[in-house]
């Protein structure tokens, strides 16, 4: 087994090399052409993209052997007939010949989605610096932890919410335009330096080892819920993850003002 | 770290919920190792490589290059840094594997392949794009939420015709393609230009890059999508 992943790494490399190629391109190209100037330290630059190569080969074969599977494996246990049913068998049987099934025996699943949403925002290292730059900028009017709380809140609900809809089996669209709608609304009534940085919030907070293991949560939920495909009910998640925080980050900003003008008023 | 988060999460469910071994726990804690190791040397590589010159050209850009090189360069960043992506990549190569399983492409290794790459180079021109436009409304002062409102607006027009097996892989590239590449290196760009140009607030127009490169790529994947399976009507 451990000759398979060096040949897979060593595989990938080639393919990583080429992927990072054209990022090399573009910076050597616009170097030479409109900048005109001489690359200092030209060895440590190269000694470093040897690294990005080597490294991201080595993480992508990672995601593709262990976090795409730990995704599905987590799904297919907690959509299991035999654990939603604890083990009852004419239950079982029951659930596998039903064409509709109650959302609600999912409860775990959306506990699960809930948690892995929430936890990993907040260990996430872009959020950490954006929230010390909103801190900064804000003067301290949106302090860091709300903020993280807020993003991580939102990543959390927006997940959480995108399972219940692969479970129902409702179009994907209808959520997600409520949801631009609501924010649309939301941005006309908040205070104007936060809707930049709320709106890159959805986009900055799902990263590169959360993204692949809520896409296979979402794709494996949707092989085993009975009736889903997960072609067309299997994506959606990240979509759902980048929507909420945009929502709760506004939210939160709206309640620190509001709360700062009742304290002027009672001054 | 976020990969810690994880596993706390996974292992809390696994001991107490679920009450099973883990399936295949050698393999998985051998992955872990691979994607923390492969993770570190690649930002260390960044770090040392990548980020230095592209925050410094950007930088430099932002001060003294004209209009028109600046839009040049902050299309070819959000192309290639988007294209390098690894969770782009990753994801890609499922909704290939699925779309042949499903049957709406041919099951094929070639045609699986051609399918992944058209996906990453669409996603990696939108996000390309985005950038170009945002560093236009960077330039000229132009408000963020008519770019929003207007990208909604096309998301919501396009959605309508495009067909259901690509609303879901289109709806979910906005949020995969901003990750560990793209986004210090855009944001560099953003922020510099915001604080070099006169008159331009930092915190008001030098975000919103990112928002708009998140936006582009749902109407570019699901036009894709209408160009392999055809008009939804």
């Amino acid at each position: 087994m451990e000759n398979d992943l060096i040949q897979s790494i060593l595989d990938a490399l080639g393919g990583t090399f080429i992927d990072i190629l054209p990022i090399i391109l573009v910076l050597g190209f616009f170097q030479a052409v409109a900048i005109r100037k001489k690359v200092p330290n030209l060895g440590t630059i190269l000694f470093g993209l040897v690294l990005v190569v080597v490294g991201l080969s080595i993480f992508i074969v990672g995601l593709e052997k262990c976090v795409f599977p730990i995704g599905t494996q987590m799904a297919n246990q907690l959509t299991d007939l035999n654990f939603l049913t604890s083990g009852d068998e004419a239950a079982v049987e029951e659930l596998q010949t039903s064409s509709n099934i109650d959302p609600a025996i999912y409860l775990w699943t959306y506990i699960f989605a809930f948690l892995i949403g929430f936890s990993t925002t907040l260990a996430e290292p872009a959020l950490i610096a954006v929230a010390l730059k909103a801190k900064e900028i804000t003067t301290g009017a949106i302090s860091a932890w709300g903020l993280r709380i807020s993003v991580a809140l939102g990543v959390a609900i927006g997940v959480t919410l995108g399972v219940y809809r692969i479970v129902s089996g409702d179009p994907l669209h209808y959520y997600i335009a409520t949801g631009y709608a609501f924010l649309l609304v939301q941005t006309y009534f908040s205070p104007k330096m936060i809707i930049p940085l709320a709106y890159d919030s959805g986009g900055v907070t799902t990263s590169t080892v959360t993204v692949p293991l809520i896409a296979a949560l979402g794709i494996g939920l949707a092989s085993n819920v009975p009736g889903r495909s997960p072609l067309i009910d299997g994506f959606g998640l990240i979509a759902f993850a980048s929507l909420f925080p945009m929502i709760t980050v506004m939210g939160y900003a709206m309640i620190t003002e509001i709360l700062a003008k009742r304290k002027q008023i009672k001054e | 770290m976020d990969v810690f988060p994880i596993i706390l999460v996974i292992a809390f469910f696994q001991i107490l919920i679920i009450q099973k071994p883990f399936p295949n726990l050698d393999q998985i804690l051998l992955g872990v190792l691979l994607v923390v190791f492969g993770l570190f040397v690649f930002i260390l590589g960044l770090d040392s490589a990548l980020f230095p010159i592209g925050e410094k050209m950007a930088n430099e850009f932002a001060i003294k290059g004209n209009a028109l090189w600046i839009i040049l360069f902050g299309f070819a960043l959000g192309f290639s840094t988007t294209i390098a992506e690894p969770a782009l990549t990753v994801v890609a190569g499922k909704a290939g594997g699925l779309a042949a399983g499903a049957g709406a492409i041919q099951d094929n290794k070639e045609s699986i392949a051609s399918f992944v790459l058209g996906l990453r180079i669409t996603v990696a021109f939108s996000v390309g794009t985005a950038i170009a436009l945002g560093v236009l409304r960077i330039i000229r002062g132009w408000p963020l939420i008519w770019f929003i409102s207007g990208g909604y607006t096309l998301i919501v027009i396009t959605t309508f015709f495009a067909p259901p097996q690509i609303i879901g892989i289109a709806y979910d590239s906005g949020g995969i393609t901003t990750s560990t590449i793209t986004v210090p290196l855009v944001a560099a760009l953003g922020v510099g230009l915001a604080t070099a140009i006169r008159g331009r607030n930092p915190i008001l127009d030098g975000f919103g890059l990112i928002a708009l490169a998140s936006l582009n790529p749902i109407v570019f994947v699901l036009l894709y999508g209408i160009s392999v399976y055809g008009l939804n009507i």
